[in-house]
């Protein structure tokens, strides 16, 4: 054997072993951006308008994300039930506009009475989860769809007045979007923001997604936040610490929902419109998808996974539609976007669970 | 200890059978509360619907002869104790891909039909097998294993559909792309098969005092009594011996030598074929392929049709198919005409239908999940006792 | 002379890097019952699933040495091919499918079919089930085992004595059958019921067939086997036939010396000194280890061992009094008061601690840090190491100064308190557990089966380290093991449990014939009056 063998193989190994601390998935869709970057580098696309959509896409999307791990880290794994929460935030949001409020106090009253909603629905559903330990994604799927389809009679039949929600010229029911403009439509991303060689910082954004992080890790770091993670991570353990596993479980809930209804209003504030009806639907799916992405397994969560998942997936999300674009056609990016999501979850159903001893 | 759980557990239900022999009417009502439910709701819903009696019944006919073939394919996963299999959506992906090539080679009539329903089985068994390996390597998270399953195949077809066909795969007919484009278009023609079974034998019975009269589409309803008839039959063979075994213990079935992981993908490919040729027969009877529509809903809806018929995730039978199609079709007819009718707009009735549809299956996946947990603290505590002498 | 009918011949097995097995053999002539007698965990249950071909053993990394049938010798890789060879098994834990009949149970996987067009095209899978004849060769091997039952009544409902013989009558339906294991096939029965069925081996063997019976009730075996084989420890420590066995040698073999008892004096602790501990009529629902009116006084400053059979409840007896499994009786601790069951939360405000068996499961959480683990129950149960902010957070300051502490007292061999704790080696995650244990600050510490999992050599360590502990920090040690050994080594004085109660209290130099017996519950030293 040759040392030039020798090198190529010492290489070889460190690679493997790189990707394998970085995780599989994860080295695979790093991969994936870096090829995408690079073909909108040679396309000569703006990057800088690539750039700026990244930041806002992965602020607007990043608390969405967050609300998954207080339920992975109580045990009942990633929240299926999230629409759940979106439809709290969503009532707080169309609420907030009936009320007629504009701006920063419009977003603080939608942020504030969709957490508190979130919270009351994320007890009741946690009481959910508790009766069906073991199958909570399933039945957390479907309950999600059944709760979305349930506010779609709600929304149809809610007598709001604001003519800026109603059709108008008659029909029943609140607009399938609303739009944000002169409410709270990018008031976060505006504030403080500044262009650095022509990418927009929406710096409020990613200040308030961070004061975000800083909550739930505060959270966690509590004594309720330890005892949380050690009811999921062992039943029994938690039990000889004379911890009630039920009661975690549910604050799990109540966080993820609290946290899922502050997400949508933050993703409305960026996206300029309030998607009701059928819209959240598949959110959930999303969420679940970035945090896998970043690392996250059914059973363990961080912040930083979230954080690393919600900025990869989003970015890809960004790069490919372009790039999809130029090269093929446009709806590919959503197709990409299906195939990842959901081929991501696929893998880490597939995956023994590790933890529970033996 | 462990070998008694079973028996004890058991003995319960053992009385609940006993009580079989004494028809009650109460029994009868707890027993079978959904389809109950249900029936009630269609029989509320099609008087408020306002539909006179021959639409209606041929409507549901339609429905029936269109849809029991895609329900009855979940029985034999319940059987082998896979639960639902949402998977099926993937049988119905490989039966519009069969209408892609019979269409493509300008089939018409009974003979196009009879081709893409072979044709569908090859691609069925490739699909099945694929979806049994992944049920394999997620035993016990099956059903949402199936459901992302579904989403993740609707990328992949929709990535080949979009994107490979009139490209890597060549397309002769031009009708079926994208004018001045790749890609399928997104509905397929498939006028020259439709009613090739339907109008084999169809005869037409009057009902008194009505215009109009019912049609039966005789052919059709005779190949779901095969059906019915085949799915007997695989029950009561070895194999059918052997998903039972396997959908009961696992762990018996691998020590009598029975090879688990084969048994439940046959289970799958059996499910997965009987999908395909269930949607060739739905789209037959609809004359055209929503190319990028008309498979998503597939599982979502079956699944939901079979457990208003009263069957759970444990237990299907032919009869709770047929039942559970009848009565969620009926709703499906009548609730947007009757929500119209009763809050001045059809909208309603069409989200009461939605909700309908997820709720069902939302409520019996979590009282089945409510109930084996039940059932495991049960034993917990049998087994302390036991142990004790 | 004939070939023996199963030879097992070296047999050694690793379970991730821990030997269970070392060199086994086994030998059994035909139409002989062989008893397999041995302490739980002493690999009765590993050497018939080598033999049996159970995936597990695969899975694991397979096993060294050979086995031969009628002097063949053969590869059992699956339990498709030892059904092959004619090696039938009842197992501990039923194998029987509640919903299915006696019948269907008894053709498992060898149902009769008659041909159709289908299955002679495609295969007998899909031929459709002959029941008349299956019920024919269920009758005769329900007869063979004198069960007098319907054979198309469903299995669920039945009696659990019935469910023995169903299963035997299963393998006894194979025509090939030649070597019958019958895996503690008494356990669940009633007297009756295993009289019956020690006729039924009698009867079968004097057929032909070889019967493996694999007990710790010592009295069934030395009724029923010709020859018995006892196993310590993964080792084959006996070998006699049962004319010369008597329960004092079994009992002596399955649980003997194999640790010289310590110079270190032993304290002598009277009854009637004013107890630290004092347990009345206690009961314990813990599966397989159930407690039935235990009572007992532990004295401030000793170490008491709990010693007794497997099953016979040692082990629900600490699990009880934590509050890890439902009980009910009176449990007082000296300076607090009567300690409430069920309730984890109680018991550990008591001043009481407990290092479980179950070290993997329920003694630690194995992803994360030595210094969380160390730290978390008393956080948990006893708010150590917070800070008041807002609300409660931890002090993760304090948590790292308590862990490099308790690193370098209990000499925690490890990369640093951020190091995952499932890395570390069986020695050192028990020493995570006492660390765990300490930090509760406990006057009584209840340890159960320290050494389970443990290299030898760390088993001293350990073991010391308890010493320790009760020597310079003055901690009352109650001790539960299964190796009648280690509890000399350290302990003051042993309590034997039998049939959930106490059998008696020895002193550490009473002889293993003693010990053995009391253990068998043939000897019994409870005086009247002293509780």
């Amino acid at each position: 054997m040759t040392s030039g063998d020798f090198n190529e193989h010492s290489l070889w190994q460190r690679i493997k072993e790189g990707v394998a601390s970085f995780g599989v998935a994860r080295s695979i869709i790093l991969l994936f951006l870096i090829i995408l970057l690079i073909a909108a580098l040679i396309l000569d696309l703006p990057m800088d308008q690539i750039l700026s959509s990244m930041l806002s896409r992965f602020g607007m999307n990043g608390i969405l994300v967050l609300a998954m791990i207080p339920t992975i880290r109580s045990g009942t794994g990633p929240n299926f039930g999230l629409p759940l929460g979106i439809s709290c935030g969503l009532i707080a949001a169309v609420l907030s506009i009936e009320l007629d409020l504009r701006g920063f106090q419009a977003l603080f009253f939608a942020v504030g009475l969709g957490g508190a909603l979130g919270a009351i629905a994320g007890y009741l559903y946690g009481l959910l989860l508790n009766k069906v330990k073991g199958q909570e994604m399933t039945v957390g799927t479907y309950f999600g769809f059944s709760i979305v389809s349930l506010m779609c009679i709600f929304w149809f039949l809610a007598p709001f007045k604001s003519p800026e929600m109603i059709w108008p010229y008659g029909g029943s029911g609140l607009r399938v979007t609303i739009a944000l403009e002169g409410r709270f439509d990018k008031v976060l991303n505006n504030f403080l923001a500044f262009d650095v060689f022509g990418v927009t910082i929406p710096t409020g954004l990613l200040l308030f997604y961070g004061a975000f992080c800083l909550i739930v890790w505060l959270f966690m770091h509590s004594k309720t936040g330890v005892a949380l993670s050690t009811v999921g991570e062992s039943p029994r353990f938690a039990e000889s610490c004379g911890l009630s596993i039920d009661r975690y479980r549910t604050i799990g809930s109540v966080v993820s929902q609290a946290l899922g209804a502050v997400g949508i209003i933050v993703y409305a504030q960026t996206f300029g419109f309030l998607q009701l009806y059928m819209a959240p639907l598949f959110m959930a799916f999303f969420a679940v998808a970035s945090i896998l992405i970043g690392g996250a397994t059914l059973n363990r969560a961080t912040i930083w996974h979230a954080t690393v998942g919600c900025f990869l997936f989003q970015s890809i999300l960004v790069v490919s539609m372009p790039v999809a674009n130029l090269i093929i056609s446009e709806n590919l990016a959503e197709v990409a976007r299906i195939i990842i999501s959901n081929g991501i979850i696929l893998y880490a159903l597939t995956r023994r669970e590790i933890g529970g001893g033996a | 200890m462990a070998k008694d759980e079973k028996v004890l557990s058991s003995t319960s239900n053992n009385m609940h059978e006993s009580q079989k022999n004494q028809f009650e009417l109460k029994w009868f009502l707890r027993k079978n509360i959904v389809p109950v439910f249900f029936f009630v709701l269609c029989v509320i819903g099609g008087y408020y619907s306002g539909l006179p009696l021959p639409f209606l019944l041929n409507e549901i006919i339609t429905r029936m002869a269109r849809n029991s073939f895609l329900v009855i394919s979940l029985i034999i996963p319940v059987l082998a104790g896979m639960g639902l299999n949402f998977g099926i959506v993937l049988g119905a992906m490989a039966g519009q891909f069969a209408y892609v090539a019979t269409v493509n080679w300008q089939m018409a009539g009974l003979t196009g039909f009879t081709t893409t329903a072979l044709l569908s089985i090859p691609l069925a068994i490739l699909f099945g097998w694929l979806t049994g390996i992944l049920f394999n390597h997620t035993k016990g998270k099956e059903m949402i294993t199936g459901i992302i399953l579904g989403f993740f195949a609707n990328g992949i077809y929709q990535l080949i559909c979009l994107y490979f066909m009139g490209n890597i795969i060549p397309i002769k007919v031009p009708s079926m792309l994208i004018p001045g484009s790749i890609g399928l278009r997104n509905t397929l023609d498939i006028k020259p098969m439709q009613y090739a079974l339907d109008n084999l034998l169809k005869i037409q019975v009057k009902i008194p005092g009505h215009v109009f009269p019912v049609s039966i589409p005789v052919a059709t309803f005779l190949a779901i009594l095969a059906l019915c008839l085949f799915t007997h039959y695989i029950v009561k063979t070895k194999l059918g011996q052997e998903f039972r075994i396997v959908g009961q213990d696992m762990h018996v079935a691998e020590a009598s030598g029975i090879n688990v992981d084969r048994v439940r993908i046959i289970a799958v490919i059996l499910s997965t074929i009987l999908a395909g040729l269930g949607q060739v027969i739905f789209l037959q009877n609809l004359g055209n392929i929503n190319t990028y529509g008309s498979h998503v809903q597939v599982g979502t809806f079956a699944v939901a049709a079979i457990l208003i018929g009263g069957a759970s995730v444990k237990k299907a039978t032919v009869g709770q198919a047929l039942l559970g199609t009848l009565l969620f079709h009926t709703l499906f007819i009548v609730s947007p005409l009757a929500g119209k009718n009763l809050v001045g707009d059809a909208m309603i009735g069409e989200y009461f239908r939605v909700f309908v549809t997820y709720g069902v299956i939302g409520v019996a996946l979590a009282l089945h999940a409510w109930q084996s947990l039940q059932e495991q603290r049960r034993i917990a505590l049998l087994k302390a006792d036991i142990s004790g002498e | 002379m004939e070939a023996p009918r199963l030879e097992m011949r070296d047999i050694s097995k690793e379970y991730f890097g821990n030997k269970v097995l070392r060199s086994v053999n086994l030998s059994v002539a035909p139409g002989e019952i062989h008893g397999l007698v041995g302490e739980n965990g002493a690999g009765k249950s590993t050497l018939m699933n080598i033999l049996f071909g159970m995936p597990v053993i695969r899975n694991t990394g397979g096993f060294e040495g050979r086995i031969f049938i009628d002097g063949e010798p053969v590869e059992v890789n699956s339990p498709y091919d030892a059904l092959e060879l004619g090696i039938g098994m009842v197992h501990q834990e039923f194998m029987l499918l509640p919903g299915l009949t006696i019948t269907e149970n008894i053709k498992i996987n060898r149902e009769i079919v008659k041909d159709n067009l289908l299955s002679k095209l495609l295969g007998k899978k899909l031929g459709i089930l002959d029941f008349e004849r299956m019920r024919r060769d269920a009758r005769k091997a329900l007869d063979r085992v004198e069960l007098n039952i319907d054979e198309m009544l469903p299995v669920l409902g039945l009696p659990v004595g019935f469910m023995q013989f169903i299963e035997i009558a299963r393998e006894l339906d194979k025509d090939s059958l030649r070597l019958l294991i019958l895996d503690e096939p008494t356990a669940v029965l009633t007297e009756k019921d295993a009289e019956t069925l020690i006729e039924v081996m009698k009867k079968l063997s004097r057929e032909g067939i070889s019967i493996l019976f694999i007990t710790h009730r010592l009295n069934e075996v030395l009724r029923v086997a010709d020859n018995i084989t006892v196993l310590r420890d993964g080792e084959v420590v006996g070998k006699l036939p049962s004319s010369e066995a008597t329960i004092e040698v079994l009992a002596e073999l399955m649980v003997g010396r194999k640790v010289d008892i310590s110079a270190r004096a032993r304290r002598g602790f009277e009854e009637d000194a004013k107890p630290i501990l004092t347990i009345k009529d206690l009961h314990v629902d813990m599966p397989g280890e159930r407690v039935s009116g235990l009572s007992l006084n532990v004295q401030e400053g000793e170490i008491l061992g709990i010693g007794g059979l497997a099953g016979h409840g040692k082990i629900g007896i600490a699990n009880g009094i934590m509050g890890l499994y439902p009980a009910r009786g009176y449990v007082h601790v000296a300076n607090y008061g009567e300690v409430e069951l069920n309730s984890p939360l109680s018991a550990l405000s008591s001043g009481m601690a407990f290092v479980s068996e179950d070290r993997r499961g329920m003694g630690l959480l194995l992803d994360e840090t030595i210094e969380l683990n160390i730290a978390v129950q008393a956080l948990l149960s006893r708010g150590k190491f917070l800070k008041k902010y807002l609300f409660n957070m931890i002090d993760r300051e304090s948590i790292r100064k308590h862990a490099l502490k308790m690193i370098k007292d209990l000499d925690i061999r490890c990369t640093g308190p951020n190091q995952i704790v499932r890395r570390l080696s069986g020695g050192n995650q028990q020493k995570v557990c006492i660390a765990k244990a300490l930090t509760l600050e406990p006057s009584i510490l209840f340890v159960s089966e320290p050494t389970r999992g443990i290299d030898v050599g760390a088993k001293k360590i350990v073991l010391d380290l308890l010493l320790q502990l009760n020597q310079e920090l003055g901690v009352t040690i109650i001790m539960t093991s299964s190796e009648l050994a280690e509890l000399r080594s350290i302990c003051d004085r042993i309590a034997i449990i039998y049939r959930g109660r106490l059998q008696g209290i020895l002193p550490v130099d009473a002889s293993d014939k003693e010990f053995g017996l009391m253990m068998a519950g043939e000897l019994s030293a409870v005086k009247e009056g002293v509780f």
